[in-house]
């Protein structure tokens, strides 16, 4: 069965296989929440595959050292980590943070009344690396020798699992793609084997009277691959208003409100009904030929 | 058209043929009798591919049955119209478009005029819009016999087209049967209403065939 001869309507192979109100229902109801589901998956996926980008960008080509010591050694220790970076291959620049940014750094957890000068805090510097990047491993070791109270944080730790996360977040988002595609294969699998076991005597008359399998088989799956068609191309533009009322980024931030589509990103989603149409062609051309390998 | 050659049929619980050696020749009137179960209904599924012999060859149209794909296997059954005693239609369908139904499986053209002619011949003329559940079993079998010639085939297998008709349907039956072999066509009917045979004897030169003890015999006199 070609593609062109499937599509182009044969107004007497549709008609003689009887209307199926259920199984067609079933099949449209299928496809269309099935793929309202793969939406919100897609949206899913492609807002983690955002997230995972923005924080690796975010994060990467920035590092900080925290220096603990005694007050009387601070200073001398805060310019040997400056005079140590400006020799290291691989950083741009290099600033220690004063004690009115520490301020207002621990403000939101402390109030602004924080007596910074009178508590123990590390002092903070920030490096800024080059595109090449820097051997953070020799830096350790190098501040590890001349500033003994200094400690590389270079963010790998903590954004290296964020980054993680996010992927992993897309890749279930894609697994859920592909667990909806199988579902709605079986589901219209199922509502194509209730119709051909319902239409088992009309199928018997179409054989005895000469018509071949490619001909019951056209008629039962042209129906069931325009019923899947139609009922996802509902669903995905219902979950596509969906995710268009979903709030703004900029109205109140976060993740949940990033997981709209973004620009060609929404022409995305219209992939579905399609797809929906040919894992309905697929199942229903496996059910039917099944079927008819039974019968002589 | 149709040969069996020691054709033998089991059908799991014993043999129900058995060394069944037959020829229908073109333009041949037969009939097939015996009782209830001896095989008529099997012999006549042999003969148009709904079952295959357990052993033996059964050649349609000169080619044997065991080399035929399904496709090939719907080929050869446009070459032959059947007429079962339990005439099966598509019933959401009026009866004119289950007439045609052998031509649009085929998408071959359909002439009106044709088909009204045809329905006219069968006695159904005035039914072309009825749906087959409204039809009485005389205009079914009418009906089927219709649709089995409509693709003017070569071969016309009857499966007890009388059993639900009273006398009169019957013998009108049996002449449209008659008159298809006069127009050439094959005509093999299974049948156990001995007097149907008695009366087609009358008009045509048909040879009576009978299944005893699981062979294909001719039958003689004793009818």
């Amino acid at each position: 069965m070609n593609l062109p001869a499937f599509l182009s309507p044969d107004r007497h192979a549709d008609r003689v296989v009887p209307p199926s109100g259920f199984t067609a229902r079933l099949t449209a109801f299928s496809a269309g929440a099935m793929a309202f589901l793969a939406v919100f998956a897609l949206a899913l996926s492609m807002a983690s595959g955002r997230l995972a980008d923005r924080w690796s960008t975010a994060l990467a080509g920035t590092a900080t050292i925290r220096i603990s010591a005694p007050s009387t050694q601070m200073e001398a220790q805060v310019a040997a980590v400056l005079a140590l970076l400006q020799t290291t291959p691989g950083i741009a620049s290099a600033r220690a943070i004063d004690a009115a940014e520490q301020q207002a750094l621990l403000e939101p957890w402390f109030g602004p009344d924080l007596p910074v000068d009178t508590l123990p805090l590390p002092r903070l510097v920030e490096l800024t690396e080059t595109a090449e990047g820097y051997d953070s491993e020799g830096l350790r070791q190098r501040l590890a020798a001349e500033a003994p109270g200094a400690v590389l944080d270079d963010h790998t730790r903590w954004r290296e699992p964020l980054a993680k996360a996010a992927a992993r977040l897309r890749l279930l988002g894609l697994l859920s793609l592909v667990l909806i595609a199988g579902a709605t294969g079986a589901m219209i699998t199922l509502a194509a084997n209730a119709a051909l076991a319902a239409n088992l005597p009309v199928i018997r008359v179409l054989r005895l009277v000469g018509a071949k399998d490619g001909y019951i088989v056209r008629a039962f799956v042209r129906r069931f691959t325009l019923r899947a068609l139609g009922g996802a191309g509902l669903g995905t533009l219902l979950a596509m208003g969906g995710v268009a009322l979903l709030p703004q980024v900029d109205e109140a931030g976060g993740f949940l409100t990033g997981l709209g589509f973004q620009g060609s990103g929404w022409l995305l989603p219209l992939v579905l009904p399609p797809l929906a149409a040919l894992v309905a062609f697929a199942a229903t051309r496996y059910a039917a030929f099944r079927t008819l390998k039974g019968l002589t | 058209m149709i040969v069996f050659e020691n054709v033998a049929y089991n059908y799991g619980g014993g043999e129900l043929l058995s060394e069944v050696t037959l020829k229908l020749a073109p333009g041949s009137f037969h009939f097939l009798t015996g009782p209830s179960g001896s095989g008529k209904t099997t012999l006549l599924k042999l003969a148009y591919a709904e079952l295959r012999p357990t052993s033996g060859r059964v050649t349609l149209f000169d080619r044997d049955l065991r080399s035929l794909s399904r496709d090939d296997v719907a080929m050869a059954r446009r070459r032959i119209g059947v007429v079962h005693q339990d005439c099966q239609f598509l019933d959401h369908l009026p009866l004119a478009t289950n007439v045609l139904l052998p031509l649009t499986v085929a998408n071959r053209p359909t002439d009106p005029r044709n088909l009204t002619d045809l329905l006219t011949w069968v006695g159904l003329g005035s039914l072309s819009d009825a749906l087959p559940p409204q039809l009485s079993g005389g205009e079914r079998q009418r009906a089927a016999l219709a649709r089995a010639i409509i693709m003017d085939p070569d071969v016309i297998l009857a499966d007890e087209p009388t059993g639900n008709l009273d006398w009169d349907m019957s013998l009108r039956l049996l002449t449209l049967l008659v008159e298809l072999n006069r127009l050439g066509k094959t005509i093999l009917i299974a049948t156990h209403d001995l007097n149907l045979i008695r009366q087609a004897k009358a008009q045509v030169a048909a040879r009576v065939l009978r299944i005893k003890n699981r062979r294909l015999q001719l039958a003689g006199a004793d009818l």
